[in-house]
C-alpha cells in the first residue's frame, strides 16, 4: 500500500481536506466553533506549555489504514539534526518538562538517538511513541529496548486490538505477532514492571466508531495480553480517530463520514473541550514549523502567531495565541474526550 | 427512497417516544440506563447480552446499536459472532425443546 501522496491522491492536500471538513452543514453538524462559542471557550486560548511533541518525520516501516499523517516506507520527509537542535535550544529557553517523539516511526530518522539522548542529559520527561514492529525491522533497531530503558522513555505504542484480526486490519499483515514479540522484548529490561519503565498501550478503533471506557478497555487488554502472552504494560490510552487523511478517506469511500461526523458532534463534551491537548502543549513538524497539534499539522494549519518555526520560538507569543480550530477537532472533544495521552474528563 | 418498515435514521429518534407519554417515557430510558451500568457484570459483557438477546428478538434497531457498541466495547468480530450463536443455540434449543411436547403427544395418541 502506498501513501496517499504517493498515490497523487486527492486527499494528500490539505486544502482539499479541509474544504471537506469545513463544510460542517453538509455533513449536518454545527460548527465546531459555534459549539465552543456555546461553551465560552471560543477563541481557544493555551493555559500553559507542558508538552512539546516533535514530528521527527513522515518515514515509517508500517502503512496504516488510519494514519493522519500519511506516513509509510515512501515518505522522506524527516527532520534534520539542525531543526532537532533548534528543539533543543528552545528546550533550554523553557522549563517545558516532557518531549513526546513521533512520526512516522520516529526511530527511522538517524537522528533520533543522538535526539533522545540530549533530551535525555537535559533531564526532561521523553515519550516515544514506537510502532513496536519496527524493533524486529532490521537488526540495527533490535536494542532499541535497552536504549530506551537507559534513557528511561516512557515508551507508547498503538495495539488497537488484542488480536490478530483487529489489529493487522487497520496496521498491516503480521503486525500484530511482531507487535507480541516487541512488548516480549520490552518486558524482558523492565518495561511494564519497572516503576521508572513506563509502557503504554494506545486504543483506537478500527472502524467508524467511537473508543468505549478506557478503563474497562485497560481491564480487558490487561487481562488478554496478560493470560495470553504473558505481556505487561502500564497505562492504556483510548484515543478517537479524527477525520484526517487516510481516515478521512477511509471514512468517505466507506460511505460513513457524515454518520461519523454526526457521532462526533452529538457527543460533544464541553469539559472535554476545556481539557483539550492543544491547550498545554504544541506540535512541531519535521520541518519546524510549529503548529497547535499533530493533527492540525497534517491539515497544514500553522500556529497563529508572528514566526511559527522552531527557530524562532517564543514562548510569551505562543502562550497568547489563539488556536486554529476545525470540524475535525470534534474528534477530541467527544465523550470522555481524546488527547495524545488518551481520555481527558 | 424506497419506503420500508424499519428506517435506519429512526433509531436517533428513540428518544422522542416521551412525546407522547414523558412519565413512562422518562421511566423507562432511566430504567434502561441503571440497567446498562457496570454492576455485577461489566458493561462489556452488558453489551454482548444486549446484542445476542437483540438477534434472538430480531430487533435491527437493536442490533445496529449494540453492533456498535460492542466494537467500542473492545470487542472483535469473534466474540460477536459467538454470542449471536448463543441467541441462536438458545432459539434453536427452545423449538428443539418442544420437540418433547409433540413426542408425548405422539406416545399418548398412537399404539
Amino acid at each position: 500500500m502506498q501513501s496517499l501522496l504517493k498515490q497523487k491522491h486527492k486527499l494528500s492536500s490539505a486544502e482539499t481536506q479541509l474544504d471537506i471538513l469545513t463544510d460542517a452543514k453538509s455533513a449536518g453538524i454545527p460548527d465546531f466553533k459555534e459549539k465552543l462559542t456555546k461553551s465560552g471557550l471560543y477563541p481557544l486560548k493555551p493555559v500553559q506549555l507542558d508538552i512539546l511533541q516533535v514530528n521527527v518525520g513522515k518515514l515509517c516501516n508500517q502503512v496504516c489504514k488510519h494514519c493522519h499523517v500519511d506516513a509509510g516506507p515512501d515518505r522522506k520527509e524527516v527532520m534534520s539534526r539542525e531543526t532537532m537542535q533548534h528543539c533543543i535550544d528552545a528546550l533550554s529557553r523553557s522549563d517545558i518538562q516532557m518531549v513526546d517523539i513521533t512520526g512516522g516511526a520516529p526511530e527511522m530518522n538517524p537522528d533520533f538517538r543522538w535526539f533522545v539522548e540530549k533530551v535525555s542529559k537535559m533531564k526532561r520527561q521523553i515519550i516515544v511513541r514506537c510502532n513496536l514492529t519496527i524493533i524486529l525491522a532490521n537488526p540495527k533497531f533490535y536494542d532499541l529496548p535497552e536504549f530506551y530503558r537507559k534513557h528511561k522513555v516512557n515508551v507508547v505504542s498503538s495495539l488497537p486490538h488484542f488480536t490478530s484480526r483487529r489489529t493487522d486490519a487497520q496496521r498491516g499483515v503480521g503486525v500484530f505477532d511482531k507487535s507480541v514479540k516487541a512488548l516480549k522484548m520490552l518486558n524482558e529490561v523492565g518495561y511494564g514492571t519497572d516503576p521508572d519503565l513506563k509502557l503504554d498501550l494506545v486504543f483506537n478503533p478500527s472502524g467508524a466508531i467511537l473508543p468505549g471506557d478506557q478503563a474497562a478497555l485497560e481491564t480487558e487488554f490487561k487481562r488478554r495480553l496478560k493470560t495470553r502472552y504473558g505481556i505487561e504494560f502500564n497505562g492504556l490510552f483510548a484515543i478517537t480517530n479524527l477525520p484526517v487523511s487516510r481516515f478521512l478517506d477511509y471514512l468517505i469511500v466507506s460511505g460513513n463520514f457524515n454518520e461519523y461526523m454526526n457521532e462526533l458532534a452529538n457527543a460533544f463534551n464541553p469539559m472535554a473541550a476545556q481539557g483539550v491537548m492543544c491547550r498545554n502543549m504544541i506540535s512541531i513538524g519535521w520541518d519546524g514549523y510549529l503548529y497547535d497539534c499533530d493533527f492540525n499539522q497534517m491539515l497544514d494549519l500553522k500556529i497563529n502567531v508572528r514566526r511559527p518555526h522552531i527557530s524562532d520560538f517564543d514562548l510569551i507569543d505562543i502562550l497568547n495565541r489563539k488556536i486554529l480550530v476545525n470540524n475535525h477537532c470534534y474528534g477530541c472533544t467527544a465523550g470522555a474526550g481524546s488527547s495524545c495521552g488518551g481520555a481527558t474528563t | 427512497m424506497k419506503e420500508t418498515y424499519y428506517n435506519r435514521e429512526d433509531l436517533a429518534k428513540f428518544g422522542d417516544i416521551t412525546e407522547f407519554q414523558e412519565e413512562l417515557g422518562e421511566k423507562f430510558f432511566n430504567y434502561y440506563s441503571s440497567v446498562f451500568k457496570e454492576g455485577a457484570l461489566t458493561k462489556r459483557e452488558k453489551s454482548l447480552i444486549a446484542l445476542a438477546v437483540s438477534h434472538a428478538i430480531q430487533c435491527p434497531y437493536c442490533i445496529d446499536a449494540y453492533t456498535s457498541d460492542t466494537l467500542k466495547q473492545g470487542c472483535d468480530e469473534e466474540e460477536l459472532m459467538e454470542a449471536i450463536h448463543v441467541a441462536g443455540a438458545i432459539r434453536g434449543g427452545a423449538s428443539l425443546a418442544h420437540g418433547v411436547q409433540m413426542m408425548n403427544q405422539v406416545k399418548d395418541k398412537l399404539m
